[in-house]
């Protein structure tokens, strides 16, 4: 296994990511469950460090794993509250950052609506970011916690076959998880309306996947079945005629899932619409991983957290 | 701006006279006399500025640029402009009409003329709009910003989206002669869009603009230029599907014309994902420089096929100028979320090197890059005085080193938009000196230092 890269500064998406280096964090990821399944479950590590998460998107999920995360590290961690905080008195990114940094912040852990956002506070500032989600472009530490989470119970990703169902292009989940799974040798069929389909150009520059509208195919002996958030306002925009119609034609529901692979875990990155997307008794039924992965999330997080967090750097990236 | 060469005019000797206007391109000398080309010899003891090796044009003309100027003075002004301008060995800038007040009042374009004739370098030709406040609603007062001087009409930046009104411009502009110019782009096909559609929006996660966006414009208002007979004029195409609409209408004869910039002859859309030349077919890591908001621009650049394809109409003939679309943002404006960063590409200041670095590499003819900066601009504006060295004419006119080797460096930019994707570029050919009615509008400290006459 290749040593993970000393250099690495910021976690931004998977595509520079080594099929050594994601093991390195899955095994690291490992350890930490230990410690999360300790009556302490905390080790200092990071004591003295200081992270910040800052969510210019609203999410719990993700921001609760990074700050517990960081706690069982010994971390301080600290929430900028964006809503009520200098961006809405219109202060740029690039000088919330920099204040966030005079302040002492060591690491910053960024949601953002917008693709790139944290490509731009990684290009001028010097401090660690760790993208929690950046528009429609990636979700790394997601994707790590799937992989995690595959491996766990499946005991490996190479050449898994990985069904990921619904809203594909809207998806940062299914972006930073396309890398990973690549890297990792796994064969991903993608599958949704077309119009949630990212069209056939533009996987030019992504991972080689199979691409299709039929869910049967799709579901034919895949290993893991992930289908995605819906989000309602994808009606409203006229990309579905309806709700009813998706889930009629793409609800993993158990008649379906039962066309996987007898063992198929079934994933989900949350929030879910139950119902919508996922019937109920896949959701909760004995297939299901959806309750580790959020548990997995907060390892996962903790182990990157603790390889890129408190190292000491210079390779400032030229503005 | 310095005195003209008073009185005993000046002799520039020795260079390779490019005027395609008049079919000519050779060896010759050239006096120039009371701010005109002056049509008799030199007479003995004129100065003498020696030019051997270098070009000579007729001053450049660029149908598209936006001065900024009233409104947005902090991302440029008709001074500083204008001075880019000249930079770029411009002689006359046509600015376009989304200013703050826009350009749809007689007031609007007489601020504009005066402001010019005070502090401009050289000419500025202002552009009206085809709507009031170019709110796409109903239209401007036309006849009177023709009678104030406009040269033609657009809502540039905000398309028409309504076709009636489109249709009812076109007719009403024809009382005036003066084209109307559009952005075409379907604005519900392009909403959000802030990059091409394809790979590489499909790669970063942003919103793309199919290039479908710009073609149904295109044939919608070459359908409406046939239907009203209105000159059109396509501003900045883009898009390889586009041309086969305009060479269409130009086949069936119609008053089509078209325009395209330096950046989208040169530039593709990998640049936004901070990868230069031609896109691999299989791209790793994002490079630090993804997301680089100075690539931001509107219509966005493209694949390597619409600009092959770009290039080629060009060569052919169909696309009638080059214009910079020089669109000038501060700082503020371009470093921030790609979403939230103006579109735009400060242009002036680096489309001779970057048209003639593609003469360089084969890619054009010098001829067909001067003619669409000269001769080709003046006859869609009606200008026969412009973009000819003709005798009598103003003496408005460029000197080239089409050899020298220079780095873009926003920083030295006379314009107060420094948002270029080309800043540490090399580009090959650089504009020397730029005289506009026979006054030095910009001399380069290379000529300067040789001891110029011209200074």
């Amino acid at each position: 296994m290749t040593a993970p890269s000393l250099t690495r500064r910021h976690v931004l998406d998977l595509d520079d990511f080594s099929a050594g280096e994601i093991l390195h964090i899955l095994d690291t990821a490992d350890a930490m469950k230990e410690v999360l399944a300790r009556e302490v479950p905390r080790v200092p590590a990071l004591r003295g460090r200081t992270v910040v998460t800052a969510f210019y998107e609203a999410s719990t999920r993700t921001r609760v794993s990074f700050e517990l995360a960081a706690r069982a590290l010994s971390a301080d961690c600290v929430n900028l509250n964006v809503a009520l905080s200098s961006t809405t008195k219109g202060e740029s990114l690039l000088n919330t950052v920099r204040t966030l940094r005079a302040l002492g912040a060591d690491v910053i852990v960024m949601r953002h609506s917008q693709a790139g956002a944290p490509y731009l506070v990684a290009r001028y500032l010097n401090i660690c970011m760790i993208n929690a989600g950046d528009g429609a472009h990636a979700h790394p530490t997601q994707a790590l916690l799937d992989l995690y989470t595959m491996r766990e119970r499946l005991g490996r990703v190479e050449r898994l076959k990985v069904a990921i169902i619904g809203d594909i292009r809207h998806s940062r989940v299914a972006r930073s998880n396309l890398w990973g799974l690549a890297a990792l040798g796994a064969q991903v069929a993608l599958c949704g309306p077309a119009t949630l389909l990212p069209r056939g150009p533009e996987l030019e520059l992504l991972p080689t996947v199979a691409l299709t509208t039929h869910l049967e195919e799709a579901l034919e002996g895949a290993e893991v079945v992930m289908p995605l958030r819906l989000q309602l306002e994808r009606q409203q925009s006229g990309l579905l005629p309806s709700l009813r119609e998706y889930r009629e034609l793409y609800q993993i529901d158990g008649a379906r899932l039962a066309r996987a692979h007898p063992r198929a875990l079934v994933l989900h990155p949350g929030p879910m619409n139950e119902g919508v997307e996922i019937s109920t008794e896949v959701a909760h039924g004995a297939q299901s991983a959806i309750e580790s992965q959020v548990t997995n999330g907060v390892a996962v997080r903790m182990a990157l957290l603790y390889l890129y967090g408190h190292g000491e750097v210079s390779d400032v990236r030229a503005p | 701006m310095s005195a003209p060469p008073e009185g005993r005019g000046l002799l520039i000797r020795g260079g390779r006279l490019c005027d395609p206007a008049r079919g000519r391109d050779e060896v010759a000398d050239l006096y120039l006399s009371d701010g005109k080309i002056a049509l008799e010899s030199a007479p003995a003891g004129t100065p003498v500025l020696e030019v051997g090796g270098l070009l000579i044009s007729p001053g450049f003309i660029d149908l598209h640029v936006h001065l900024r100027e009233p409104g947005f003075e902090d991302k440029e002004t008709i001074a500083t402009g204008t001075q880019a301008a000249a930079r770029g060995g411009f002689t006359t800038v046509c600015c376009m009409p989304n200013t703050e007040p826009p350009t749809d009042s007689r007031a609007a374009v007489e601020f504009i003329l005066r402001r010019a004739a005070t502090h401009g370098a050289i000419r500025v030709l202002p552009i009206g709009c085809i709507t009031k406040g170019r709110r796409g609603h109903e239209l401007a007062e036309m006849g009177e910003l023709a009678a104030a001087g406009v040269v033609g009409f657009s809502d540039d930046g905000s398309p028409v989206a309504d076709s009636r009104l489109m249709r009812q411009a076109m007719e009403y502009s024809r009382a005036f002669g003066l084209p109307v110019i559009d952005h075409c782009q379907d604005p519900a096909l392009s909403q959000g869009g802030v990059v091409n559609e394809g790979a590489v929006s499909s790669r970063l996660g942003l919103v793309g603009m199919p290039a479908a966006a710009e073609e149904v414009m295109v044939a919608r208002d070459i359908a409406l230029a046939e239907l009203t007979g209105a000159c059109l004029h396509l501003a900045h195409l883009s898009a390889a599907s586009s041309v086969e609409h305009l060479r269409r209408a130009k086949a069936l004869g119609l008053p089509v014309t078209a325009e395209v910039t330096p950046h989208h002859l040169a530039l593709t859309e990998g640049r936004v994902m901070g990868v230069l030349g031609p896109l691999p077919h299989k791209l790793g890591p994002l490079p630090a420089s993804a997301y680089d908001t100075n690539a931001k621009v509107n219509p966005p650049l493209r694949t390597e096929r619409d600009r092959q394809a770009l290039l080629a109409a060009l060569r052919a003939g169909l696309i009638d100028a080059i214009a910079t679309d020089h669109a000038p943002h501060t700082l503020v404006d371009k470093e921030c979320e790609f979403d939230d960063a103006a579109f735009g590409i400060s242009g002036l200041e680096t489309a001779a090197g970057v048209l003639l670095t593609l003469v360089d590499k084969g890619e054009l003819e010098l001829t067909t890059v001067i003619a669409a900066l000269t001769a080709g601009p003046a006859r869609l504006l009606g200008r026969p005085d412009l973009g000819a060295l003709r005798a009598g004419a103003a003496a408005d006119l460029v000197l080239i080193d089409p050899r020298a080797e220079w780095a873009v460096e926003p920083a030295q930019f006379a314009s107060k938009g420094h948002n270029t994707p080309l800043a540490g570029a090399r580009l090959r050919g650089k504009v020397l000196a730029t005289i506009y009615g026979g006054h030095i509008a910009y001399l380069d400290p290379a000529l300067e230092m040789k001891g110029a006459p011209l200074a």
